[in-house]
């Protein structure tokens, strides 16, 4: 029985093809057994490719492989896993997903497909960071966990638009325009 | 690379997947003005390049992390943020990461309303050193009680990571803790009680606010799972501070009255019940019902936890038991695929204790037998072979077969598995059973599942005679086809076997001829073998013609190892006392024995001169061996992970401790003349284990002695004892004698444990002398210089009361392991007794079983040693009792009954190879 607040063992997102879109596994100092077998990133992608195996195909959910429990959920092109040791309670770990794939769900506006991710990974990134810390479940509010990871701003640097700008962005036009005109004939 | 795809993005990932490049591009964080969008991009990368499976050296990581910090000078909270992810991720591998402290300080104080404040506290733990805790103790309490959830779940989720290193100051937040446990900060943004001065507070803080960060309330109460979390940590060594704990937060009988609204942390308090109530039987009931009250709780996520631990308590009261049932049943209709793999997970480990309160589920788990989820669909048919009754049991292998094709194999050899122990369950049901295991076998599949069926298949062999010609014939199939070496000879050997029992063992000898022709060199040695015994085995002289005109076309082969079997079976044709020595014996070296023998020859090079004695060593019946290795049937552990792990206790068989007994005792001259140890109690302590001195004593029956070895141990450092020896002293007349006593020339802390022997001659070795001895450890006890670590000159004289030493009945019994009705059966003409007690002391069945296993050190036969009923229950007991005109065999029945008013009654029937065996286990119990 797991008496720690420690039950996230890796939250591992693949594709469609069995790759690593990105995978992150939680040391567990304290429980080195929870990661035996999974110490190296060789074991690792052997752990993701019998995964993906038995994950590939959508509809189950949860599943026990390798002696641990695997919660997933689809999501287009892509499979989000996460991964916990063998007798912990199956919903934790399955409101623990859900709240991060509603949550990547609102940050990526529907959109959850590889490319989006690969474009948008600092949101990703941030979502997991807020959803799981070191193995341990933060936050299983999907509105929470979205409106704490923040977006990236423009620089403040960039370029200001205001009434004046406009007009001369107008002039600009106006100006080429008459000179291609002009070339024209 | 790691990461590597095919598809159109890998321009993208190529990109993103460059350490070097990201290293060079780290140059960003030093331009001068910071481009908070690119400096994120980059961080991003790094973070990401982590989450691929790339990794830095100690100085990359270093040089990346440093280059991060710059980046502080910067306010913009959207990289910030990034930081603070990168330099969690990075604070393993990278050197000197204390540096930043004061930086992650600023962001981590309570007036900055910025949204990386919780980002701030929980990279804090990463950095720091534990000694540095203490410095950071008045900021933590704080923030453990921030009104922010986020913050406050931060600080005690960064408490928690600091505890293993940090345990005396995390201990003093315990307060701290507490308050956020009972806290009800998330309740007051909504309701309608918020007070006045917390939403100034919220308004103020807004009005600071500089990055437009608007905290979204959470709705989850998470901060109490991990204040929980955080509280059970510090206080988990005080047992009354968690029941206490678990009392105030478990909100009454109903459950209702608890301030504890996280279903997670819920989850946690009911795992801490679970611990304390395994630990202390006294709350036992108190909390059951608090567990009772869980199953009614509105979240699934606690009540799915409540049934859990309650399926996992020992001898939990049925009617909680069938309550927790039905929660279970409900959830197996759930449209959640979750739901149903949790619920049917539970219900098949409990299948394998309480086969028949399962069964009410039935009719819910079959319409699972299709579900989309196959693990589902797995786990409630093995639960249903388990719990179903003998007349579902063709239907239900009908629905098996049409699904095992796809599942996977681990799934296939759970179902196995469980048709396995179903046949033994069922023998009547063989034939429908074997054709389905025939049938698998003939499916695609790995090694690890056709060997499940190839034992399954075995085991029916052995214990269904009725399917005996079936299965074999079956398996001669399979050898014709089968990819796996491993497999083909150990069926080549049952057919050796088992074959020339057969009508008409004349049948397979063409199955086993073609591997001679067909297949590679080690089948065809096992083939060659399992040959030979069909002729060595057989009568019929035309079979034995046969079978050498087969050996000896075998002694062509290429493969030297098949023609030496060959030519050394033909010789046993000619010479019937070889074959009756190597084929036809029936008994095997007892190989703990013969194992340890080998060893001390092997170590003791004088030996080698001599060739290696076999004939001392012990024989015992394959039948016997075989029970010796079994171990308990995978069936059991495999496939029911949510059980707990099983740790096998290391319990050496008798047969072993014996083993490594007899090799001490061969060291001692004086017991030379001895002769064999017949049997050696288990070590029983004499003396505290705290004490100075530690005295255990294991007692040995030889033929006419009993020899006492006391191992003595001195724990004190500075001291040698000199002339160790124990004085015993006879508290009652008996028939032993006292011969002599080995002292211990010298026993220092170093030297511990060393051993004493005291001997006794049997006066009249038939009986069975017994009594108890009040035994004193005698010494001289010396200083020892430190200096020079040498004794002193001068020591003194000293005592030590041991404990007293009982000889009684259970040391001339070697408990062993037999199967009891026929041997019962196989007695009936032997020596019997049987006599009725009345045992008024003992409260339960289950403590007099535990107390006459203990006296007669025999073996408990097929699980009687736990009573399934508090009021009738039949113990079965075997043993072999030993004496000098050798051991014989000693079977007891004991009958008992139990009633409030007199305790337990016991019929007590023994039947034994020896007269005298009767009267010493009658006289056992009856003194």
């Amino acid at each position: 029985m797991n008496l720690t607040l420690y039950s996230i063992t890796a939250f591992i997102i693949l594709d469609t093809d069995g790759n690593r879109v990105l995978s992150k596994y939680y040391r567990q100092e304290n429980n080195p057994s929870a990661t035996k077998g999974l110490a190296n990133p060789k074991e690792q992608r052997a752990f993701e490719k019998g995964l993906w195996q038995k994950t590939k195909k959508s509809g189950g959910d949860i599943i026990l492989y390798d002696g641990r429990l695997a919660v997933y959920k689809h999501s287009l092109d892509l499979i989000f896993h996460l991964i916990a040791n063998q007798d912990e309670n199956e919903l934790m770990i399955s409101t623990a997903l859900s709240a991060f794939s509603d949550a990547i769900h609102m940050l990526l506006r529907n959109q959850v497909e590889k490319r989006a991710v690969l474009e948008n990974l600092d949101l990703v990134l941030l979502c997991l960071d807020e959803t799981i810390d070191e193995g341990i479940i933060v936050e299983t509010d999907p509105t929470t966990i979205a409106s704490r990871v923040s977006r990236p701003r423009a620089d403040t640097s960039e370029i200001v638009i205001n009434e004046q700008t406009i007009l001369s962005a107008y002039q600009t036009v106006k100006e080429k325009m008459t000179q291609r005109i002009a070339a024209g004939f | 690379m790691a990461f590597a795809s095919k598809k159109d993005d890998e321009g993208l990932s190529a990109y993103y997947n460059n350490k070097t490049t990201v290293i060079q591009e780290a140059r960003v964080f030093n331009d001068s003005p910071i481009s908070p969008r690119k400096c994120r991009a980059l961080l991003t990368r790094i973070v990401h390049l982590l989450y691929v499976g790339e990794s830095f050296s100690a100085q990359e990581a270093t040089t990346l992390f440093f280059g991060t910090t710059k980046l502080f000078q910067h306010k913009d909270s959207a990289l910030r943020q990034m930081v603070y992810l990168t330099i969690k991720e990075l604070a393993g591998t990278a050197e000197d990461v204390i540096m930043v402290t004061s930086s992650i300080m600023k962001d981590m104080q309570p007036n900055s309303e910025v949204i990386y404040r919780p980002n701030s506290i929980r990279a804090l733990c990463r950095i720091i050193d534990p000694s540095m805790a203490q410095g950071f103790e008045r900021f933590f309490k704080a923030a453990i009680v921030d009104k922010t959830p986020s913050i406050s779940s931060a600080a005690l989720v960064s408490s928690y990571h600091l505890f293993p290193n940090a345990k005396d100051v995390v201990k003093r937040w315990a307060n701290e803790a507490q308050e956020a446990v009972n806290s009800k900060s998330s309740t007051s943004l909504f309701g309608s009680s918020a007070s006045g001065g917390y939403l100034t507070a919220w308004g103020g803080s807004a009005g600071q606010q500089t990055s437009g960060y608007q905290a979204v309330p959470s709705t989850s109460y998470i901060t109490q799972y991990h204040a929980l979390g955080l509280l059970y940590l510090i206080r988990q060594q005080d047992r009354m501070a968690i029941t206490k704990m678990i009392q105030q937060l478990g909100g009454g009988k109903t459950g209702a009255g608890t301030t504890l609204k996280n279903p997670m942390a819920l989850c946690m308090l009911i795992r801490y019940a679970a611990k304390v109530l395994e630990e202390d039987p006294n709350v036992q009931k108190q909390m059951l019902d608090l567990l009772d009250g869980w199953l009614k709780h509105k979240s699934d996520m606690v009540n799915l936890e409540a049934a859990r631990v309650i399926c996992e308590i020992k001898n939990v009261p049925t009617f909680q038991l069938m309550r927790a049932i039905g929660v279970l049943q409900l959830f197996l209709s759930s449209p959640k695929a979750t739901l149903r793999f949790a619920a049917t997970r539970i219900l098949a480990a409990l299948a394998v204790t309480h086969p028949s309160n399962v069964a009410s589920v039935n009719v819910d788990l079959e319409n699972l037998i299709g579900d989309a989820n196959r693990s589902v669909a797995t786990y409630a048919i093995t639960t249903l072979l388990k719990t179903g009754n003998e007349a579902s049991v063709d239907r239900l292998m009908k629905q098996i077969s049409g699904f095992m094709s796809d599942i996977s194999d681990e799934f296939k050899v759970i179902v196995v598995d469980a048709i396995r122990s179903l046949c033994l369950k069922f023998p009547d049901k063989h034939a429908a059973m074997l054709s389905f295991l025939s049938g698998v076998l003939r499916d695609e599949g790995g090694y690890d599942f056709k060997r499940a069926v190839v034992e399954a298949i075995f085991e029916m062999v052995k214990f269904i005679s009725a399917c005996k010609e079936q299965a074999l014939s079956h398996l001669c199939e399979f050898i014709e086809d089968c990819e796996f070496t491993k497999l083909s000879v150990r069926i080549l050997h049952l057919l050796g076997i088992e074959g020339p029992k057969a009508p008409q063992p004349t049948k397979y000898i063409r199955f086993i001829y073609n591997r001679v022709v067909l297949e590679n060199a080690t089948v065809r040695a096992a083939a060659v073998g399992s040959l030979a015994k069909f002729g060595l085995n057989s009568n019929d002289s035309g079979l034995k013609k046969s079978i050498n005109t087969l050996l000896n076309r075998c002694l062509d082969d290429v493969d030297d190892e098949v023609r030496d079997r060959a030519a050394m079976y033909l010789r046993m044709f000619k010479e019937c006392l070889l074959a009756d020595a190597y084929v036809k014996e029936e008994s095997v070296f007892s190989l703990d024995v013969l194992e340890s023998k080998l060893v001390s020859y092997v170590n003791d090079p004088s030996a080698s001169a001599t060739p290696f004695d076999a004939s001392s060593i012990p024989k015992i019946s394959r039948a016997q061996a075989a029970a010796d290795s079994a171990r308990p049937s995978s069936l059991e552990t495999v496939g029911f992970p949510s059980k707990k792990e099983v740790t096998p206790t290391p319990q050496l068989s008798a047969v072993e401790t014996q083993s490594a007994f007899i090799q001490q005792l061969k060291e001692v001259p004086e017991l030379a003349t001895y002769g064999e140890v017949l049997g050696s109690s288990k070590p029983a302590q004499l003396t505290e284990s705290e004490t100075e001195y530690q005295v255990t004593c294991v007692k040995h029956i030889f033929a006419e002695h009993v020899v006492f070895q006391f191992n003595v141990s001195n724990t004190i450092p500075d001291t040698v004892l000199e002339q160790v020896a124990v004085v015993m002293q006879l508290s009652a007349e008996t028939s032993l004698t006292e011969d002599f006593i080995i002292p211990l020339p010298s026993l220092s802390a170093a030297t511990s444990p060393g051993i004493v022997y005291v001997s006794f001659t049997r006066d009249s070795p038939e009986e069975y002398a017994s009594g108890s001895f009040q035994c004193v450890l005698k010494f001289v006890s010396k200083e020892v210089d430190p200096s020079t670590g040498e004794p002193e000159e001068d020591g003194y004289e000293d005592e030590y009361q041991l404990e007293e030493v009982e000889l009684g009945a259970g040391d001339y019994i070697i408990p062993t392991y037999v199967t009891f009705s026929s041997e019962w059966d196989r007695l009936r003409g032997g020596a019997s007794a049987t006599e009725t007690f009345s045992l008024s002391a003992m409260e339960s069945l289950k403590a007099a079983c535990d107390s006459i296993i203990e006296i007669l050190n025999m073996q408990a036969l097929g699980g009687t040693e736990d009573p399934a009923s508090t009021t009738v229950h039949t113990l079965q007991l075997a043993g072999m009792v030993v004496g000098a005109g050798g051991s014989g065999k000693a079977l007891v029945r004991c009958r008992m009954t139990h009633s409030k008013t007199q305790g337990v009654t016991l019929e007590l029937s023994v039947r034994a190879e020896k007269e005298g065996a009767c009267g010493l286990i009658v006289s056992a119990i009856g003194g």
